[in-house]
């Protein structure tokens, strides 16, 4: 076995790979934001007193977290525009993400939530805050800082799940690597490289999670607790 | 003398289990009162009432010209008016000191930060803690932290202030310097309903004392009836406290 590397063949597509990173890494962002804001109001809507509402919310929840996420993106991008609905294949990529994080991230805000004990709210109460004041300010800050890390590695998993979106030609980082090969013929070095980028988003990511953490949970900070 | 609490036949039920059978008391304001009993006799479930913690299913509570009943009450106007403190502190672990005092003072209130934070301030040296004003909870004794929890209602300038058990959780040193901050309150003139086991708080600072025996008020009178009790009930409970 002797390959000779050759990673000079790859150079000229120094901009495909750095767009294709970048696409990746705004499907992240627009997915976890806009995922991250679903989650939490289904997380609220699975412990409301309106039974349909929770009905709703969890057959929801269920139908995402027992399919795989292709499937997911298949059925809004293919499966939807045989009935008429037809989207841009980054909208489409967006959509299925932000509906796959939502999902998640409402169990793991949903455990967060249950983990608040009961006599916090009830002072709360006793105080006289309104019920929203009690959920922003009592429930929600601290149930969030209590599941942050499986928070953020969930959306690191999701970053990382982006590369299914080139099943549907998204010009991800993926996308765009499938396209270097196939023009190359370089695969090794291709996803050698892809795999180095994918890496360097992943810390990215955590160094962003790290610093959102710090200034989101100052008793995190100034206790020396870490996030 | 003005009325500050007043039950009337008061019924809770929790599904089955009737926990307060026909409850009824009159606080005139500045009265501090002690509500002493066995376990289970319903005294945390008749303060819980006081301030629609808990719904009752008959009977009456007025709470300085609130109907606790009337299904057009105003909770929060009525919560405004009421402090409670309770056995397990209840701060808010992820706010400093300062901020758990200030939370109230403005969403409730709607006071800028820094009028809630000179509120803060004062109310805080009245328990002792001024030092501890930028802590977290969990940096604090038991003992300190329940002093905050007072300083937190009362910075809300309460018309009535409820004390359920508050010192139960605390070793006899950190129970003292609570002890020592209601009894400044009662000397201040604050309205108050102590449900506790310090029959000693009970003899030095309540005006009178009541004793309530499954769900219903058994005795009621002067701190003297601690010494000299009148039904078998009261009698029986004493020698057990002591
Ligand atoms: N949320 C609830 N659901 C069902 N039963 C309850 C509830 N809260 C209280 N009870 C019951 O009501 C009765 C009175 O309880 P309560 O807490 O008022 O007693 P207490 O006099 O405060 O006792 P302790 O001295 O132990 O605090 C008890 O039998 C208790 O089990
Ligand atoms: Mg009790």
């Amino acid at each position: 076995m002797h390959y000779q590397f050759d990673f000079g063949a790859l150079l000229p597509y120094w901009q495909s790979f750095l767009s294709g990173a970048l696409t990746t890494i705004e499907i992240t962002v627009f997915s976890v934001i806009i995922g991250l804001g679903i989650g939490i109001a289904c997380a609220i809507a699975r412990r409301s007193q309106v039974a349909v509402l929770r009905a709703v919310v969890g057959v929801y929840i269920e139908a995402v977290r027992n399919t795989p996420f292709i499937v997911q993106i298949f059925f809004i991008f293919f499966g939807l525009s045989s009935v008429g609905i037809r989207m841009p294949i980054i909208a489409a990529s967006v959509f299925a993400m932000v509906i796959n994080v939502g999902a998640y991230t409402a169990e793991i805000v949903r455990a967060g939530m249950d983990s608040i004990h009961p006599s916090q709210i009830e002072a709360a109460q006793a105080l006289g805050l309104s019920k929203f004041q009690i959920y922003r300010d009592i429930i929600m800050l601290p149930a969030i800082e209590r599941v942050y890390p499986s928070l953020s590695s969930q959306f690191i998993l999701m970053m990382l799940a982006t590369s299914i979106c080139s099943q549907i030609s998204a010009e991800e980082l993926t996308g765009v690597a499938n396209n270097i090969q196939s023009n190359t013929f370089r695969s090794l070095e291709t996803y050698f490289v892809v795999a180095l980028l994918y890496i360097a988003i992943t810390y990215l990511m955590r160094a962003a999670f790290f610093g959102l953490g710090l200034i989101a949970f100052p008793r995190r900070r100034r206790l020396g607790l870490g996030v | 003398m003005s009325v500050a609490v007043k039950l009337t036949n008061v019924v809770k039920r929790f599904g089955e289990l009737e926990v307060l059978k026909g409850v009824s008391f009159e606080i005139n304001s500045g009265e501090v009162v002690a509500l002493i009993g066995q376990s289970g006799s319903g005294k945390s479930t008749a303060l819980r009432c006081i301030n629609q913690l808990e719904t009752i299913q008959g009977g009456s509570i007025e709470v300085c010209g609130h109907r606790v009943e009337d299904p057009k009450l105003d909770v929060r106007a009525l919560r405004r008016d009421i402090g409670m403190v309770f056995q397990s502190y209840n701060l808010f672990p992820h706010m400093t000191v300062a901020q758990n005092i200030m939370l109230a003072l403005r969403r409730v209130k709607g006071m800028r930060k820094d009028e809630a934070y000179e509120v803060a301030k004062p109310v805080l040296a009245k328990v002792g803690l001024s030092e501890k004003i930028d802590s977290y909870p969990e940096q604090l004794s038991g003992g300190q932290q329940q002093r905050v929890a007072i300083a937190r209602s009362l910075a809300m300038q309460p018309k009535v202030m409820l004390f359920d058990e508050v010192t139960s959780a605390l070793d006899p040193k950190l129970t003292g310097e609570v002890l020592r901050v209601m009894e400044d309150l009662a000397r201040g003139g604050m309205t108050m309903i102590v449900v506790t086991h310090e029959m000693g708080f009970a003899k030095r600072a309540a005006n009178r004392v009541i004793y309530m025996h499954t769900g219903k008020v058994w005795e009621t009178g002067g701190a003297d009836i601690l010494s000299n009790p009148q039904t078998p009930e009261l009698k029986e409970f004493m020698a057990e406290e002591l």
